[in-house]
């Protein structure tokens, strides 16, 4: 159980032109679930790494306990990690797995085979204790590789996408066993992941990450509510938020025939941003009725309770709407009105992409 | 056969080539390949079939112009093979081979970890320094071998072929070594890191268990190797340190060529690295494909 402070947090790796993670600020509490998340090469994995001690800190400093780890080998930090392959020891036993570490710690050969015991308990691999990774299945090894970190009862967590090489129901079922673990053992944990849902229904705070600089450090809610930028707004989210060009006019926002009037507040605030970026997230659209903008239907995915409508703009072939609907939709080639939901828009400056207002 | 193909031919004119018109050509391709892979087979092997065979017959049996494959087989030869003292020079061919083995393992390990998992700017250089080395053909060198053995007074001395012959396998244990560390996965060696291991148990609890195969490899072909080296020993031994080799040379003596003789020494020579082989041989396929499935 630790606090885990990243100050400034750099890491350069030779020969590249940018940080690969660029003055990374994140304050984590003791106990806390962290998820890293953003698409590939946005530095998430390195950041992870830099906190294991497997990649350099170049600049400034990671803190575990206000301690500096600058310098301090892996086998120091008291960290345990859960890898993307998990990285069994393929010659030994999944006791012999999860064992290694105490071994290495020097751990007597009896405590060590009951914390070992413990562990495959509490992640149902009791009957597995005797076989080589090799004859287990994805999930199973998976398993193995929590129970690997978990037995150490270390300072720190990392996990680095473990669950990217599981089927898509055994994700979700994984998903919620590891969240509920962490609360258990309130071992403070950072999770890094490129899946955003995952991110979302797993982590306390999200750290949304992009070329190797953090957007926002947040609770997945605030995220969802108030992203502090596009990139976030277009990231958190699925379907992503519907994302249109839009300027400041009298009384509202100007979205190409349509004027969208926002909350008194958000108005003043878009004052004198000249051009914006109006995000409206699906559920905040629907079809019918007065609507102030015309799409024209192209596609519509049918989920059983709800369905999501893609189209266009009328006027605007490169525009891409997302409508969520209820069963009863309208099918595509159809032009229909859209209205839009003005008290749940997001308004982003045009030109630097920040939100605006509030 | 010919109904078939009176059936086929419509379709293949008409429309794409049916699968009836596809198959039998597929087949026929593969018994050819088939028929070639045997001869050839059989090709390489012949040789060795033959010297077996011969070691079995009398020596005028041996000699006779259109050979004999049908004969009463006899011992004979083998009687006079292990009568004429060749167990010193097994001892020998097998003390140099062993020992010479292991220190080539002792090396090649590190080095081959270094080059593999750890490497710096300079590695390709140097690998490309041993491979080299391999370039420069042995009688280029030994003259110098031979002055330099005998200033030392290490002439007809086992420890001078262990030491030549460990230098003789080292390259090419280090470059089979090294392609079987890089298939190790780097997060195996970070797991152990994290886990707390210290280098010296990381290599020998989490990296030797997964290269074992590629070291059985390695040291199997450096035995071969070493068992069949003749040039060396036949330049720098005499009696005392003399190989198997050797002693073989040794049948082609001044009264003539006993040629069933020679065939059952031969054999008896062949029998040790053909068994190694054997009892290796499911740690040699898999260290030689090592990698080619995961």
């Amino acid at each position: 159980m630790a606090e885990v402070t990243y100050d400034s947090a750099t890491c350069i790796y030779p020969g590249a032109d940018r940080p690969a993670v660029d003055a990374l600020q994140l304050p984590i509490k003791d106990g806390e679930f962290v998820v890293m998340v953003g698409p590939s090469g946005c530095g998430k994995t390195t950041a992870l790494r830099m906190l294991a001690g497997l990649e350099e800190i170049d600049d400034g400093s990671i803190r575990i306990d206000g301690k500096d780890m600058v310098g301090v080998p892996s086998r120091d930090r008291d960290i345990a990690m859960v890898f993307q392959n998990y990285a069994l020891y393929p010659s030994k036993t999944v006791g012999e797995n999860m064992g290694f570490s105490l071994k290495m710690h020097g751990v007597p050969k009896d405590e060590r085979a009951r914390r070992v015991r413990e562990a495959a308990k509490v992640l149902d691999l009791e009957t597995l204790l005797d076989r080589k990774p090799r004859n287990l299945s994805g999930g199973q090894r998976q398993r193995v590789a929590m129970g690997r970190a978990i037995v150490r009862e270390p300072k720190v967590f990392c996990m680095d996408e473990p669950l990217s090489n599981l089927d898509a129901q055994l994700r979700v079922q994984t998903r919620t066993q590891i969240a509920e673990l962490q609360r258990r053992l309130k071992v403070t944990t950072v999770y890094v992941t490129h899946d955003q849902v995952e991110a979302m229904t797993m982590g306390e705070r999200v750290a949304v990450m992009r070329a190797g600089q953090l957007q926002q450090f947040d609770s997945p809610t605030e995220l969802y509510d108030h992203p502090a930028n596009v990139f976030v707004a277009g990231f958190i989210g699925s379907p992503a938020m519907n994302r249109f060009d839009g300027t400041v006019e009298d009384g509202g926002i100007r979205v190409r025939d349509a004027t969208l009037h926002p909350p008194e507040g958000q108005l003043r605030a878009a004052k004198g941003h000249g051009k914006l970026t109006v995000g409206i997230r699906p559920e905040h659209l629907s079809v019918g009725g007065e609507g102030e903008l015309t799409l024209e239907v192209a596609l519509v995915e049918d989920l059983g309770s709800d369905s999501y409508i893609y189209g266009r703009l009328a006027g605007d072939a490169d525009s891409h709407v997302i409508v969520r609907a209820t069963r009863d939709h309208p099918y595509p080639g159809e032009t229909v009105k859209v209205k839009v939901d003005t008290a749940h828009m997001h308004l982003f400056d045009g030109a630097t992409g920040l939100r605006v207002g509030e | 056969m010919m109904a078939r193909s009176i059936t086929a031919e419509p379709e293949l004119t008409t429309a794409a080539p049916g699968r009836a018109a596809v198959r039998p050509k597929r087949r026929r391709n593969n018994t050819w390949v088939g028929i070639i892979g045997w001869l050839l087979g059989i090709l390489f092997f012949f040789p060795v079939l033959w010297m077996v065979i011969t070691s079995f017959k009398t020596e005028a049996q041996a000699y006779t112009n259109t050979p004999q494959f049908v004969f009463t087989p006899t011992l004979e030869q083998y009687k006079t093979v292990f009568a004429s003292g060749i167990w010193p020079y097994f001892a020998n061919s097998a003390f140099a081979t062993i020992v010479s083995t292991i220190f080539v393992l002792l090396l090649a390990t590190p080095c081959a970890f270094a080059l593999s998992l750890r490497p710096v700017k300079k590695t390709r250089d140097v690998l490309f320094f041993f491979i080299s080395t391999k370039m420069l053909p042995i009688v280029a060198a030994i003259i110098p071998i031979y002055i330099a053995a005998r200033n030392l007074h290490m002439l007809d001395n086992i420890f001078t072929l262990v030491i030549l012959y460990t230098a003789m396998n080292l390259p090419i244990a280090v470059w089979m070594m090294r392609s079987f560390f890089l298939e190790v996965p780097g997060e195996l060696l970070e797991a152990a890191e994290m886990d707390g291991a210290p280098l010296r148990r990381t290599v020998t609890e989490v990296i030797l268990p997964v290269v074992a195969p590629g070291l059985a490899a390695t040291a199997l072909i450096c035995s071969i190797f070493a068992w069949n080296e003749f040039f060396f020993a036949v330049n720098l031994t005499a009696t005392q340190a003399a190989t198997v080799p050797v002693f073989l040379v040794g049948f082609i003596s001044s009264e003539g060529l006993y040629f069933a003789q020679l065939c059952a020494a031969a054999t008896v020579a062949t029998l040790p690295v053909i068994l190694a082989g054997w009892i290796a041989q499911r740690q040699l396929v898999r260290g030689l494909s090592f990698g080619a499935i995961k």
